[in-house]
């Protein structure tokens, strides 16, 4: 029989805001265990929370990015457990009345793009931390009350590959609009899933599974692989899915049934007392419009209509906004975009990968690429010279100019210059030149080679063809 | 509307209660009562009136992203029962969340 698999993705974001979403604590990743509490996030009696102005204008543009409709009403409930991490007993988050709502990405699929709907995007605060050691668990509460927003998406994703790209997608939307990092390792983005099978063609949704744990986007993609395997198996054997939930464990690669769930999802619900309503305006929300950042897909092409580049090379460029802003500020008064996008492609992106760096780590300004490119589009320098002074400038973080003047790196372009060092050349291989002769043409490369070797790749490559021809060619008659 | 003493026994399990047997027994009768005069409110045509979820009539109370200082870690674990200086420290658990 052929199985259907059927997924919807919860996604967390991190907020990077300054301060958590109820009280002035700082939200700095990474700092000492316990530094960053206060009475309000500790949930001590009698602390009051008040709402942080720029959780809800992140709500916002979650919401704008994602063709969401925004709710011009919405306000917050408790969601009631017990954990250690959590520790008034229940975490502020929204229920009724989602602050976003009915939206949708676009995801890139074979058969081109496909909608994948999104049923909810609400504010909520953050847990602590538990680390389970052999002699207790111990918590550190600095995570506890960091603004998070939950992105629910609709079971419309096909397959564990299909879940892998909306992740993808969602991850660069959302950090384009710069309201989050959405780093996994960092914990900014975490992802639970939900699976069921049904046989093809059918209308009703089998019994789901949850799948939480995942710590990577390749890790959520397995781990549905491996759900839909144990489902349809199980199916086939003529045994019925369990609803329930299961941890993915990244070491032996399989699900795990969770223990005691018998009352994880009975968290009583009810309006927060606290916190008072959210009421947004039209202008409010055009504010926010006002400001909202270029988004993946306009940027995409606005870079192949404005720049004319290639949609595969636009999409190299724009797949993090961090890169199409390095471009757009190197290409700013530079002559050949076509040069400055193969110089990032192949060069600045190589170099990133090699040192394991972000690009605004990039020892090489956008600047600093568009002086060097500049003596190569004017002919100043060789192609060979302009990489040899990249390499160069990475090391000592010089720039162009003084490297190629330190160096004297400029490219030999004077005829007489380049026509005795030729003839000298030619001269000194009579057996390449009789071979060359004979039919053998392709020792040009050879003559290229000695030309380049003797002038350390500063030969102007078209005026030493030139003149090596006529040597070479010329004597022959 | 009376309640079981099923649901008392979840209920208390919820919120990490231990009730004697005499207790769940006064629970469910205390409750139950409780229930009953709540009721009441049932009897009300409430049909064109809109929920009320909050006392006050304001909105949108909200502050700036700005930072407050934050508690000195010492005065955080001050009154914790067990700590390592660093760390609350808390009976090992296991992830149920
Ligand atoms: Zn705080």
């Amino acid at each position: 029989m052929n199985w259907e698999i059927v997924i919807g993705l919860e996604v967390h974001v991190q907020l990077k805001t300054q301060s958590k979403a109820f009280c002035g604590c700082k939200t700095t990743y990474g700092s000492p265990p316990n530094s960053q509490t206060c009475p309000v996030c500790l949930g001590y009696p009698g602390a009051l929370p008040v709402l942080n102005r720029e959780v809800v204008n992140s709500a916002i543009k979650a919401g704008l990015a994602t063709h969401s409709k925004i709710r011009y009403r919405s306000g917050f409930a408790r969601k009631n457990y017990f954990y250690p991490d959590l520790p008034k007993g229940y975490q502020i988050s929204q229920y009724t009345d989602p602050i976003c709502y009915d939206g949708y990405i676009q995801i890139p699929t074979e058969e081109g793009k496909k909608k994948i709907g999104l049923i909810r995007i609400h504010m909520e605060e953050d847990a602590g931390k538990s680390m389970h050691t052999e002699n207790g668990t111990l918590i550190d509460l600095n995570r506890c009350g960091i603004p998070l927003l939950e992105i629910v998406s609709c079971p419309d994703i096909r397959s564990p590959q299909e879940a892998y790209t909306y992740l993808t997608t969602l991850k660069q939307i959302i950090r384009y609009t710069g309201i989050s990092d959405c780093n996994m390792e960092e914990g900014s983005l975490r992802c639970d899933a939900n699976l069921s099978v049904r046989p093809m063609g059918e209308k009703t949704l089998g019994t789901r599974t949850e799948l939480k744990n995942m710590n990577s986007f390749h890790g959520v993609e397995k781990a549905l692989a491996y759900e839909a395997n144990r489902q349809i198996t199980c199916l086939e054997a003529g045994e019925p899915i369990e609803q329930q939930t299961l941890l993915w464990n990244e070491q032996t690669q399989r699900a795990e049934p969770m223990r005691s769930k018998e009352e994880s999802h009975d968290y009583r619900y009810f309006p927060e007392p606290d916190l008072v309503d959210v009421q947004l305006t039209d202008a409010w929300i055009q504010d926010i419009k006002a400001v909202m950042p270029e988004l993946p897909e306009e940027r995409l092409s606005r870079f192949i209509k404005h720049y004319g580049l290639s949609e595969e090379d636009s999409l190299v460029l724009t797949a993090e906004h961090e890169i199409a802003d390095y471009f757009e500020a190197a290409v700013q008064g530079f002559q050949d975009i076509s040069l400055m996008n193969h110089w990032i492609r192949g060069e600045i992106l190589r170099i990133l990968k090699e040192k394991q760096i972000s690009i605004d780590q990039c020892p090489i300004s956008p600047k600093a690429l568009r002086d060097l490119l500049t003596y190569l589009l004017n002919k100043k320098i060789t192609p060979q010279t302009a990489k040899t002074v990249l390499d160069n400038m990475v090391k000592t973080g010089e720039s162009a100019d003084k490297i190629i003047e330190k160096k004297g790196l400029l490219s030999i372009t004077s005829s007489e210059e380049l026509d005795a060092l030729i003839r000298n050349i030619v001269e000194k291989h009579p057996e390449e030149v009789k071979k060359y002769r004979q039919g053998k043409t392709q020792l040009l490369g050879f003559f290229m080679g000695q030309v380049m070797k003797a002038t350390k790749g500063r030969a102007d490559q078209k005026i030493t063809r030139h003149i090596l021809q006529r040597y070479l060619d010329a004597t022959e008659e | 509307m009376s309640i079981s003493r099923e649901e008392v026994l979840h209920i208390a399990k919820l919120a990490r209660l231990s009730l004697t047997e005499e207790e769940v027994e006064m629970y469910t009768h205390q409750l139950g009562e409780i229930l009953n005069y709540i009721q009441k409110l049932n009897e009300l045509d409430v049909d064109n009136i809109e929920p009320m979820k909050h006392v006050l009539h304001i909105v949108n109370v909200l502050r700036d992203d700005k930072n407050l200082p934050s508690l000195s870690r010492e005065d955080v674990l001050k009154n914790a029962p067990e700590h390592d200086g660093e760390y609350f420290k808390v009976p090992k658990v296991l992830k149920t969340e």
